[in-house]
Order: structure tokens, then C-alpha cells, then sequence
């Protein structure tokens, strides 16, 4: 606007771009991409169980394609996503108590969902790898 | 509802809140609390049972009773949770009237779609020919 002036030292709503990342940002951004990821996921999961009731000639193809390096990334990166969205959606229902909303918590508790993403797959592959039978 | 902070015209032309923003907080939160535990159980007993890409193994798993019930619920929680969020999504992000509605249609319609073709595909594998 020509001759408006803005008043210094206000605050202003965070523009992505020049906005420094921290924990409790990413965790909230990670949520809902992680949510979008498994939207298609559990579509995924549907034609998983329509292929094994169609018979072995339609679950065959689809088992090579999750067999394949690409497929076992992509299963990977899922079991990562739903421990991330399972760890922060629990932290999320504790927010909704009014606990844990403090900087420090929110923060530690981000990580802590982070972490879990990580961890998660790492641990069910060598569960699978290394456990059991 | 009495609605003594809405204007006349607002009224007639249907703007302002449509009132139905606690059924879908809470149906997010009781569908997240049910996929807390029924997630976990999926992937966890799913990658142990089956294990592999071989065929018998996943009518094997499917064939258990426990993990049918389990499975069913897993479809029809996740898919109206994840239509819950998308709904939110489409809601935050998508601004032209044309765009947001027919998203928001398909939002409603396609993972139902999907849905009752997994269902019946549980169902196929435990009681078809």
C-alpha cells in the first residue's frame, strides 16, 4: 500500500521460507505428510487383501513388486511413517489434556517421535532378520 | 442450535460455521485411539506371520478368525480416519470453491469405495468358493 507504513518490531506470521526449523515445527509438518503417505498406504493395503482374495496369478506380481529393492523401501518407509504418526498422534491427545504444551516437553517429545520413526523399522527388520523361528 | 451471533443474511446464504466441528474432532480422536492399538498389531503380527511373498502364507493369516476381525476393523477405522484428515487437509489448503468440493466429494466417496472392496475381499477369502 503506498504511503502505509508498517510499525516496527511487530510480529508477523511465519514465512516457511526464511523460518529456522525446530522440532516442534517439523514434528507438526511430518504429521500431516505422514498422514497424506499412509492415506495411500492403507489404499495400498486394500488392494493387498482384494489381490490375495483374487488368487495366487494377481498376488504373485504384486508380492514381486514389494520383493523388489523399490518395494522393500517403500514398505520400509511406511512402517516409518505410521511409528512416526502412531508417536505423535499419542502426543497429540496428551496436548489435547493441556499437558505437555510447554516448549521444553513439546520439544523433547517431538524428538522422541522422530527417533521412534527411525528406530521403528530398524527394529522390526532385525526382529524379522534375527528373532524368533 | 440457537444462533444469536449469526446475522439474517448469513443465515439465508448458509455462511458461517456448519456446527459439526465436535463430531469430527472427537470421531478423529476415538478413530485415532482405536488405530493406536490396531496398527501396531497389524504390522507387527502381519510381518511375523507371513514373513515372505508366498501365497499360502497370507490366506493362512487371513483365514485366522482373530486376525479377520482384526483386519476388518484395521480397513473401516484407518480408511474413516485418514478421510477425517484428509477432509482437514482439502479444507486448510484447497481455496476455489470448485476444486475444494469435488475433492472434498471424492474424499468422501473413493476410500468407501475401496473399503467395502477390501471387506468383501476378507470375506471372499474366508467364505468364497
Amino acid at each position: 500500500m503506498a504511503g502505509a507504513s508498517r510499525p516496527n518490531n511487530r510480529p508477523i506470521s511465519p514465512h516457511l521460507s526464511v523460518w529456522r526449523w525446530h522440532a516442534t515445527m517439523a514434528s507438526s509438518i511430518f504429521h500431516r505428510l505422514t498422514g497424506m503417505a499412509l492415506y495411500g498406504a492403507a489404499i495400498g493395503l486394500a488392494f493387498w487383501l482384494m489381490a490375495a482374495a483374487a488368487g495366487p496369478e494377481m498376488y504373485e506380481p504384486l508380492m514381486d513388486v514389494l520383493m523388489s529393492p523399490l518395494g522393500q523401501v517403500a514398505l520400509y518407509l511406511v512402517v516409518a511413517a505410521i511409528a512416526y504418526h502412531l508417536a505423535n498422534g499419542i502426543r497429540h491427545l496428551v496436548f489435547d489434556t493441556g499437558a505437555g504444551l510447554n516448549p521444553s516437553d513439546a520439544d523433547l517429545t517431538a524428538w522422541f517421535a522422530i527417533l521412534f520413526a527411525i528406530a521403528t523399522p530398524i527394529g522390526l527388520w532385525a526382529l524379522l532378520t534375527f528373532g524368533g523361528a | 442450535m440457537s444462533e444469536p451471533m449469526r446475522t439474517a443474511l448469513g443465515r439465508v446464504r448458509h455462511h458461517g460455521a456448519a456446527g459439526e466441528g465436535t463430531g469430527h474432532f472427537i470421531a478423529q480422536r476415538w478413530t485415532s485411539i482405536a488405530l493406536a492399538i490396531l496398527a501396531p498389531w497389524f504390522v507387527v503380527n502381519a510381518a511375523l506371520t507371513i514373513g515372505g511373498p508366498s501365497y499360502s502364507a497370507v490366506i493362512d493369516f487371513l483365514t485366522d478368525p482373530v486376525n479377520a476381525v482384526g483386519v476388518v476393523l484395521l480397513v473401516a477405522v484407518s480408511f474413516y480416519h485418514m478421510t477425517l484428515g484428509m477432509q482437514e487437509i482439502i479444507a486448510d489448503y484447497i481455496s476455489k470453491p470448485l476444486g475444494k468440493i469435488a475433492l472434498l466429494l471424492l474424499n468422501a466417496f473413493v476410500p468407501f469405495v475401496i473399503a467395502a472392496g477390501a471387506v468383501f475381499a476378507v470375506l471372499l477369502v474366508n467364505f468364497g468358493v
